[in-house]
């Protein structure tokens, strides 16, 4: 087996934030009803942390669990462990109506750290970035420019963005030209 | 640029987030259709000024497709609601009734 | 001659000065000033020419309302024509041109038109150049076409030098206007707690009150303006910018505010503009009020300017326009002017005030320093061409007969104000008709509306009609206050600022001076100074029938020019209405819409350019594409390799390599880019056999199968191997590009339709990069790098298997899109470069040759395989294509079904699928038409077919094409003509689109 390269190779830039193609990631969706306190208890059971809330990440060590829709999650975990991660999934869930599939390969996350995070993000995703509205813990599936992205806050300067494999050199071109120095908008 | 709340993840979604899916509570028609059924399924649409009933999907978030009632002239929106349903709930006409007495959309009034 | 004074200007540091150019000739001003102000102080009253007439034109406004003095500025990668010079900051080093003349300002041969206006009245280019009709192209046309536009266009060539980035921000309470009534707004919404947004246009707070002077709370206009900034830059919840203007206000709150963060500094570092995108709960426009001209003869005069511009360029820049100005008036805010200048050492002649009684408190003070006042009087025309010599007096009642003549050098005139309503009305707010001001102001019960029914925007200040101090800060209190409750937040009641009343006598409504002006006078009294519409132009427009006040403005162009008629528009209306006999408010206005004034395309596209103008999708081997020679391809915003070019060889010779190596002995094709959608669940197959028109629920585990996708018309839409991963699930593959489209028609439909079946579907197309092996030599590649057993026995034809090939975790899909032995490999994308490149390496004996999408394509073609695109146009069905095999005749209901049961569809006369090969062995035109015999009614050819897809065929060494003919499949053999583009046909022989090895034997080995 060869060794596995990321999609830009931990590309980083700093400027207003710094900018980080964060490596690779062991990332699994899950589909399955919330509500349903099987499909609940076997991913909570699996992953080793709760069921997050609605547009909630919850984290524990290397394993996060962020909400994507009333249906879906998506699990982050270290990248040499998601495919063991989806054996098991699919052990714990059994019978339930449910998919356990490995993205980590279609995916590719970013890193932004800094005080200015916000006005970086806000620049380019039409979403209320305000500390008051979005706080470390959420998660906001949405646009960045012209590419679809989930991004939450691991606290209030760091931000981790998810888009799909095959933007990524997109993806890092809008976070750097959006964290070009001396661009601050200081609003936030 | 309108703003529709999307009742699955409860996000406040502009426009650009969105794709609109057209007219609401269609009933398929499938093989056995008359051809004035599928007709009427495939190609006839309302076009009203006023109330109105929509699909859309937030596509840039969630991925849910939606229901969204409002004012074509306006812009009101008097609510958004399942997609997983074959008429507006009960709540959303009541709504409506309140702020437009006497407003009547194919059979529904 | 205007000039510097010797002190003033209360926006300028006269120790800070500045140099610049227009016009070539290098001029100076002072820190503070805008290019107009220090043009004036350098005695350059003429800044343009008009667009119609090439009339010399002065600034008349000092402010975004300007139409004159529009100036080309900057050079090269920063060039922007038709810029105010009125708002343009002066900043060392400018470098402006004027527009719309030739050779020179001075001079400018287009002025001839001015000589020829009796010719060119309104309507003048829809009569004249609708006949005759050929002269349209090559006289008309090109003539138009010359003197149209005002400033230069930018050098084509040229790259913006600047960079731009939108913003996107929300808030409770956006406040559009930094003047008095602004600032007293916001800082009575952010008492309440709420968060403020606060947006100036100019770089000043306080708008036009510390000109018009007064007192708030017992101190100078000024200081309160000072303190109140200063107290809303402490709270917390506030945010204040000034350079940003408020363009245009959208539904449900949205707002684009324009923010110029370095056009007074060019060299700075950073975004030139940033567009703010906005979401507001609550709105308050406090966008001012806007002086306007009075309609005499002779009112665009070089030196003929509104009152209050004149006043601002004393008191802000200590500018003078003229040693004698002459005020004339129908209200007493102009009275302001004159006392101004009066006590800045300079002359008023005269003040001409159009209303029998005069005026109030103002006047009397005026008359008090010795001024004369003229009761009832107007200005019969102005003297001079390039500048105000003097002016003619006659009685504002009369038709003009000259009373005295007033030598002067410059005109103040004021017809009243009207509040800035444009952004009240962006989003449909209505106004009504406030008769004793004379003004359109906004009807609160008519507000804009929001998502909730309820009204979002709320005018404030002077823009709702409260012209005086006073009434100004109470209304500004009341929007703030009620803009803050309708945010959600409770606002504090304080105090408010107190002002002391001021008694001003009524104005009197003057639409033309004097009031019973001759043709000849009316012919001179300009309304829109830019596109040079006049009083007599509004009248022969509705003469000739164009009552609509929409109708007269595009008849007219009033209104039409980059200013956007803001100065024009009421007296136009007014005009207007007069000669249609009709009150004004019957008539109406015409639309306003965004942006307030004209903001830069940079700042609409934002950070979108170069790299980032779109996004471009990589597969996980593109790198090694472009260090081979590759050719891309956009398939969506996909780029695939088209062929990769080898030295010394054309495009042509590499795709025909390509193709030969992929048929004798080994092919490697990047398919990364296909759609791969898991399918799950207890439903997934009888979903599947919905999607499909063909049998997927009865497909064994391991096996795969050919699909056809239709839409519910019945068209085809898509196709793809569908591979049956286990009891319960199945992996689609989809076409380039069609990965998330049918990704979201499947949602659809789940989510829609039938959301009680169970299943769940997961796009996991770039979770692998995907590489077909193909050739006679493929599976002994595979064999090589080994791990697996991919014999005919073990891996037959259309079957998958998983596990290790040479050390890479992977499925093998034994499909063909080629004809020949072929292996598709699926490998995590983040090992797909090391899988491709062991490929090469390995297959380096076999002279492994990487193929792009042309080849594909032929290599497709050869077998007769349809491509979705080429063969499909959206209204094709697979039945027209021959593959009514895939279509199950045992389901009662797929997607299609219904559709594809339609008289239209189930005609016998629709054109089939057949091969096609020219008699000479040359390549058909794409496209190319097959014509029958006899013409439709235009007079065109009936036609029997048309080409979907042609190639030259290296491996047949001759043209190949597929097509959709009448009947073709029954006309076997026979010769038709197809289209080419010179208009000579070629003859084309119906085949079997199946042009090599009929029996599938190569890919069955």
């Amino acid at each position: 087996m060869s060794e596995p390269v990321s999609a830009l190779n931990a590309a980083a830039f700093d400027g207003l934030a710094h900018v980080q193609e964060a490596g690779l990631h062991g990332m699994i969706t899950l589909r399955g009803d919330h509500a349903d306190a099987d499909f609940a208890q076997a991913v909570a059971d699996v992953a080793g942390v709760a069921m997050p809330d609605q547009r909630e990440v919850v984290s524990g060590g290397d394993t996060s669990l962020i909400w994507m829709s009333p249906d879906e999650l998506l699990l982050l975990c270290p990248y040499a462990e998601a495919g063991e991660t989806v054996t098991k999934l699919t052990e714990a869930l059994g019978d339930t109506h449910a998919l356990a599939v490995d993205v980590s390969d279609a995916r590719v996350v970013f890193t932004l750290t800094g005080t200015h995070i916000r006005d970086v993000i806000a620049k380019l995703a039409p979403v209320d970035m305000s500390p008051a509205a979005f706080r470390p813990g959420m998660v906001r599936r949405t646009r960045f420019a012209q590419v679809a992205a989930a991004v939450w806050l691991r606290d209030d300067e760091t931000a981790q963005i998810i888009c799909f494999r095959s933007v990524a050199p997109y993806m890092f071109a809008l976070l750097c030209n959006a964290a070009t120095p001396g661009t601050e908008v200081g609003i936030f | 640029m309108l703003i529709l709340e999307c009742p699955y993840c409860g996000v406040h979604a502009e426009e650009t987030e969105l794709h609109g899916g057209g007219e609401a509570h269609l009933t398929r028609h499938g093989p056995e259709s008359s051809d004035q059924d599928f007709e009427g399924y495939l190609f006839q649409r309302e076009n009203p000024r006023g109330v109105h009933f929509e699909r859309w999907r937030h596509v840039h978030g969630c991925g849910k497709w939606f229901h969204a009632a409002r004012c074509t002239a306006t812009l009101e929106v008097f609510g958004t609601y399942s997609a997983q349903t074959s008429e507006p709930p009960q709540h959303i006409r009541d709504r409506i009734s309140a702020k437009r007495p006497g407003w009547s959309w194919r059979e529904l009034a | 001659m205007s000039t510097r004074l010797a002190t003033g200007g209360r926006l300028t540091d006269r120790t800070k000065q500045m140099k610049f150019r227009f016009n070539g000739q290098q001029m100076r001003g002072v820190e503070g000033d805008t290019l107009a102000s220090a043009l004036l102080a350098n005695g350059q009253l003429m800044m343009g020419r008009s667009f119609k007439y090439h009339r010399p034109r002065g600034p008349v406004a000092s402010g975004s309302e300007e139409p004159n003095a529009l100036v080309n500025l900057g050079q090269g990668a920063r060039f922007e024509p038709n810029q105010r010079a009125t708002t343009t900051e002066l900043f060392d080093g400018l470098v402006a041109a004027s527009q719309n003349h030739w050779p020179s300002l001075q001079f400018d041969v287009g002025a001839i038109n001015t000589h020829l206006s009796r010719f060119l009245p309104a309507g003048f280019y829809y009569k004249m150049f609708i006949h005759p009709r050929p002269l349209w192209k090559h006289v008309y046309e090109p003539f138009i076409r010359r003197s149209a536009g005002l400033g230069a266009a930018p050098d084509a060539e040229t790259v913006d030098a600047d960079t731009y980035e939108h913003f996107y921000t929300f808030t409770d309470v956006l406040v559009l206007g930094g003047g008095v009534a602004g600032l007293q707004a916001a800082l009575t919404a952010a008492r309440s707690g709420a968060q403020v947004l606060l947006l100036e246009q100019n770089a000043h707070w306080g708008g036009r009150t510390p000109v018009d002077g007064g007192e708030i709370d017992g101190k100078p206009a000024e200081q309160w303006i000072k303190d109140t900034v200063q107290a809303l830059e402490a709270m917390g919840n506030v945010t204040l910018r000034s350079r940003t203007m408020g363009a245009g206000v959208y539904d449900h709150g949205y707002v684009l505010g324009y923010e110029r963060l370095t056009d007074h500094a060019p060299e700075t570092p950073g975004p030139r503009h940033r567009l703010w995108r906005i979401r507001a709960q609550q709105i308050v426009t406090a966008t001012g009020a806007i002086e306007r001209p009075l309609s005499f003869a002779g009112n665009d005069v070089p030196g003929v300017l509104l009152a209050s511009a004149i006043r601002d360029y004393v008191v802000n820049y200590g500018v003078s326009i003229g040693d004698r100005t002459v005020v004339v008036t129908n209200n007493d805010d102009a009275y302001r002017t004159a006392i101004c200048l009066h006590g800045h050492g300079l002359n008023v002649p005269v003040i001409i005030d159009a209303r029998m009684q005069g005026g109030g408190a103002l006047m009397a003070q005026a008359e008090a320093l010795g001024i004369r006042v003229l009761k009832g009087k107007a200005i019969a025309k102005v003297k001079g061409t390039r500048k105000v010599t003097a002016v003619e007096i006659c009685d504002q009642a009369g038709e003009g007969a000259v009373l005295e003549t007033i030598p002067c050098d410059a005109v103040a005139m004021s017809g009243g104000w009207s509040p800035v309503v444009h952004l009240w009305s962006h989003c449909g707010g209505k106004l009504s008709w406030d008769e004793g001001n004379a003004f359109f102001r906004p009807d609160l019960s008519r507000a804009p509306t929001s998502h909730d029914g309820a009204p979002f925007v709320i005018p404030a200040g002077s823009a709702n009609g409260y012209i005086q101090l006073k009434d100004t800060l109470a209304d500004a209190t009341t929007a703030g206050s009620s803009a803050a409750t309708a945010a959600g937040h409770q606002p504090k009641v304080g105090t408010l600022p107190q002002v002391a009343p001021r008694e001003e006598a009524a104005m009197l409504p003057v639409w033309l001076m004097p009031q019973g002006a001759n043709v000849k006078l009316r012919s001179k009294a300009w309304l829109d100074f830019q596109n040079d519409v006049k009083v007599s132009d509004i009248q022969l427009a509705a003469q000739e029938g164009y009552e609509s006040v929409e109708h007269a403005k595009r008849y007219t162009t009033l209104g039409m020019a980059t200013d956007q008629g803001k100065l024009s528009n009421i007296n136009g209306l007014a005009t207007l209405s007069a000669a249609l006999g009709e009150a004004i408010p019957s008539v109406g206005t015409t639309t306003f819409r965004p942006p307030y004034t004209p903001i830069s395309m940079g700042s609409i596209a934002g950070q979108a350019r170069g790299d980032i103008f779109q996004p471009v999708r990589e597969t996980p081997l593109h790198g090694w594409h472009e260090a081979h020679g590759v050719h891309w391809e956009p398939v969506g915003q996909w780029r695939r390799p088209y062929s990769f070019v080898q030295q010394d060889e054309t495009v042509e010779q590499s795709v025909n390599r390509e193709v030969k190596a992929a048929r004798d002995s080994l092919g490697l094709l990047d398919a990364s880019t296909l759609g791969k959608i898991v399918v799950k669940g207890p439903d997934a197959g009888k979903f599947l056999d919905m999607l499909y028109t063909n049998m997927m629920s009865t497909l064994p585990v391991g096996k795969c199968r050919y699909g056809l996708m239709c839409n519910e018309n019945g068209f085809l839409m898509d196709d793809g191997v569908v591979a049956r991963m286990s009891d319960d699930t199945w992996l689609c593959h989809t076409t380039t590009g069609g990965a998330e489209r049918i990704h979201a028609h499947m949602e659809e439909w789940l989510q829609t339709e039938w959301w009680d079946w169970q299943v769940y579907c997961a796009n996991v197309t770039e979770q692998y990069a995907q590489i077909a092996v193909v050739g006679p030599n493929a599976r002994k590649l595979l064999e090589k790098l080994g791990g697996m057993d991919v014999s005919r026995e073990t891996l037959p034809f259309m079957q998958w298997a998983a596990g290790t090939l040479g050390g890479f975790p992977v499925r093998i899909f034994r499909i063909s899109f080629s004809g020949e032995l072929s292996y598709e490999i699926a490998v995590p994308a983040s090992q797909g470069l090391a899988l491709w490149e062991r490929l090469h390496a390995e297959g380096a004996e076999w002279n492994a040759t990487p193929y792009g999408t042309e080849a594909l394509h032929i290599l497709r073609a050869e077998k007769g395989f349809i491509m979705i695109g080429d063969e499909t146009d959206g209204t094709v069905i697979p039945q027209d294509l021959g593959l009514g095999w895939a279509i199950s005749k045992k389901k009662a209901d797929y997607i299609g079904k219904r559709a594809q049961a339609r008289s239209h569809m189930t005609d016998p006369t629709r054109w089939q699928l057949v091969g096609l090969e020219t008699v000479d062995g040359s390549v058909l035109p794409d496209g190319a038409l097959a014509v029958a015999s006899g013409t439709n009614a235009n007079g065109q050819r009936h036609t029997q077919g048309r080409v979907t897809s042609t190639y030259h065929s290296p491996t047949l060494n001759r043209g190949i094409a597929m097509g959709l003919v009448l009947n073709g499949p029954d006309r076997m053999g026979e010769v038709l003509e197809f289209t080419k583009l010179d208009g000579t046909t070629i003859p084309t022989k119906i085949v079997n689109a199946v042009f090599l090895d009929p029996e599938g034997e190569k890919q069955n080995v």
